[in-house]
């Protein structure tokens, strides 16, 4: 016979339960990942250390990833690209994500005219390819870091303008809100205090999800030597600039873009699992 | 029936209305003028600048000129390229066949994949979907070329000249395209599985495998044909990175280039025809959905 657990005891068991052993080894990466992009120098020597006498060398012990076509360790140069890549891609997320929820925000409680133009400028943003949206700014703000992480993070808007404008339709109708009102609370107050702190509780799960579809963006764009100019480790650039030598060294530009994809998988894995759990879909 | 289809179309029109004014707005908002950008690295006296002002008209108030763009663009004229003095459509024409033909190509794999998977490796689906999603396609072409072109020597490394060399492209960009349909169709399947129907098909003594592809899979169809129409826009962004793996000739080429050399009504131009192709496309599949299912045609 089996005891049905209900209430915050069981909860806590629940969330006892050993994670899927996918959870954990995305977590342990993404954890790597940011000690990396922290402190590069505890993982690797320098990315910028040039070696004639061993060019495009293939993975060994002491070069665990190879060497690129300038003798360069591309394990270290791996880590090093770490700090560009995340931060370029967690600095995008954090534009989306803030941007979204101003928008969301004004589309959700401003006037009926205002929600309308506010969405359909989503959808309309959304009828480009977020490849070729953030392609047009750069044309316009000229290449670089900065314009790559405002053109991504214009691109992202509306995933999370959405979410929040659908969220603040059913707050603004909850009790809670409609008690404050009663009592009198002024708008500022009203928005701050009670709509928007219950409207948020999608959005770090969307941000992990969305992180990973930055980075993904990033190295395409940076691919494309739209990003963070050559020496600089990143890892786009470096599958970009190791593309060149494909046919004598596969591990100059396949093994960063494994580490790429790694890291997206990771993102994504923990992001649906936090997903599953809030919807208390994991409980099953 | 006419409402219903007035009104989709008409929705389409006004998202593209506005996809197009947000990118000639944000063509405005750029730093310097649109001389400069003309002139470029060439030579550059008041004179040339009277001319070019005169010839291109910018003496008339933003208003105007935008009233004239959107005219144009409704016309299929989408101006004229800042470097290379001829008419965008000029420009962009030539190169459209190629990226249509590896558009279409990698659908149509990513559809056929998608429904291999989701039949015969339904268990797995999750799995191969959240790593064919995750991966730069870049990587996954430059994978391909590798093993594929440079070690087995079996496709042309670039170009455009034969159906080998469509081959890896469409590949490369149908394999993503293929794990989302997958995880779509798979959930499809699963709830179709639990209908009465299928029930009843098993009941009459059908093997599973024929009341998966007999019967759940028609109603799995329809939510991954919406999903290919959609994900149709971002196969077009995706062939500016793929067309460079591959050096295939295309809209990708030309886009990076204009990208490259600020030349703005070139990249306006291809923004907005992308975004135009998004938008039939899904105004298409919703009317389709008009024909498929009668309740949608009251409201």
């Amino acid at each position: 016979m089996t005891i049905a657990l209900t209430g915050p005891r069981a909860v806590r068991l629940r969330s006892l339960r050993p994670a899927r052993p996918g959870v954990v080894v995305a977590v342990l990466f993404l954890l790597v990942a940011l000690l990396a992009a922290a402190w590069p120098s505890l993982f690797a020597g320098d990315p910028l250390r040039a070696d004639p006498l061993h060019v495009l060398g293939a993975p060994s012990g002491s070069h665990w990833f190879g060497t690129d076509q300038l003798g360069r360790d591309v394990f270290a140069r791996v880590v090093h690209g770490a700090r560009h890549s995340l931060s370029i891609g967690v600095s995008a997320t954090l534009i989306a994500v803030g941007t979204g929820i101003l928008l969301g925000l004004l589309a959700g409680l401003g006037h009926r005219v205002a929600d309308e133009a506010l969405s359909r400028s989503f959808d309309a943003l959304s009828a480009f390819p977020l490849v070729l949206l953030a392609l047009l700014f750069i044309a316009i703000a000229g290449t670089g870091t900065t314009s790559l992480i405002v053109a991504i993070g214009i691109a992202l808007v509306p995933h999370f303008a959405r979410v929040v404008r659908a969220q603040t339709f059913v707050v603004r109708r909850a009790a809670y809100v409609t008690h404050a009102v009663a009592f009198g609370a002024t708008r500022p107050r009203l928005v701050l205090r009670h709509v928007l702190p219950n409207v948020l509780g999608p959005i770090p799960v969307l941000a992990v999800i969305g992180l990973g579809e930055a980075i993904l963006l990033a190295a395409g764009l940076s691919f494309l030597g739209m990003g963070p100019q050559p020496p600089s480790p990143e890892w786009g650039a470096m599958i970009s600039e190791g593309r060149g030598y494909l046919h004598i060294a596969w591990w100059a530009s396949v093994l960063p873009g494994l580490v790429v994809t790694a890291t997206i998988i990771s993102l994504t894995v923990v992001g649906r699992f936090f997903q599953r759990r809030f919807e208390g879909r994991e409980l099953a | 029936m006419i409402t219903a289809v007035l009104r989709r179309v008409g929705a389409g029109v006004l998202v593209l209305w506005a996809a197009a004014s947000a990118a000639y707005l944000a063509l405005l908002a750029a730093p310097g003028s649109t001389v400069d950008a003309i002139i470029g690295d060439g030579a550059d006296t008041p004179g040339i600048r009277a001319q070019i002002i005169d010839e291109w008209h910018l003496d008339r108030p933003a208003l105007v000129q935008y009233l004239d763009f959107l005219w144009r663009a409704a016309h299929g004229d989408l101006g004229r390229s800042y470097l290379l003095q001829r008419p965008v459509s000029a420009v962009i024409g030539s190169q459209l066949v190629p990226t249509l033909k590896l558009a279409v190509a990698a659908a149509v794999f990513g559809l056929v994949l998608a429904l291999v998977f989701a039949i015969f490796a339904r268990r797995l689906t999750s799995v191969i979907g959240l790593v064919l999603v995750s991966t730069p396609p870049f990587l996954i072409g430059i994978v391909l070329l590798s093993v594929f072109s440079f070690t087995l020597g079996w496709f042309p490394v670039s170009g455009d000249r034969s159906f080998a060399a469509l081959v890896l492209p469409a590949i490369t960009m149908g394999l993503p395209i293929a794990g989302t349909l997958a995880q779509v169709l798979r959930e499809g399947l699963d709830r179709a599985l639990e209908e009465p129907f299928a029930v009843t098909a098993r009941a009459r003594g059908l093997r599973e495998r024929a009341v998966l592809t007999r019967h759940a899979l028609k109603h799995a169809l329809l939510p991954a044909v919406t999903m290919l129409s959609w994900s149709f826009g971002v196969l077009i962004g995706g062939t500016v990175i793929i067309e460079q793996v591959f050096g295939r000739p295309g809209l990708g080429q030309v886009t990076v280039q204009a990208v490259n050399s600020s030349d703005l009504p070139v990249v306006l131009a291809v923004v907005i025809l992308a975004a135009a192709v998004f938008v039939v496309i899904n105004t298409v599949t919703d009317l389709a959905y008009l024909l498929i299912d009668p309740r949608l045609r009251r409201s």
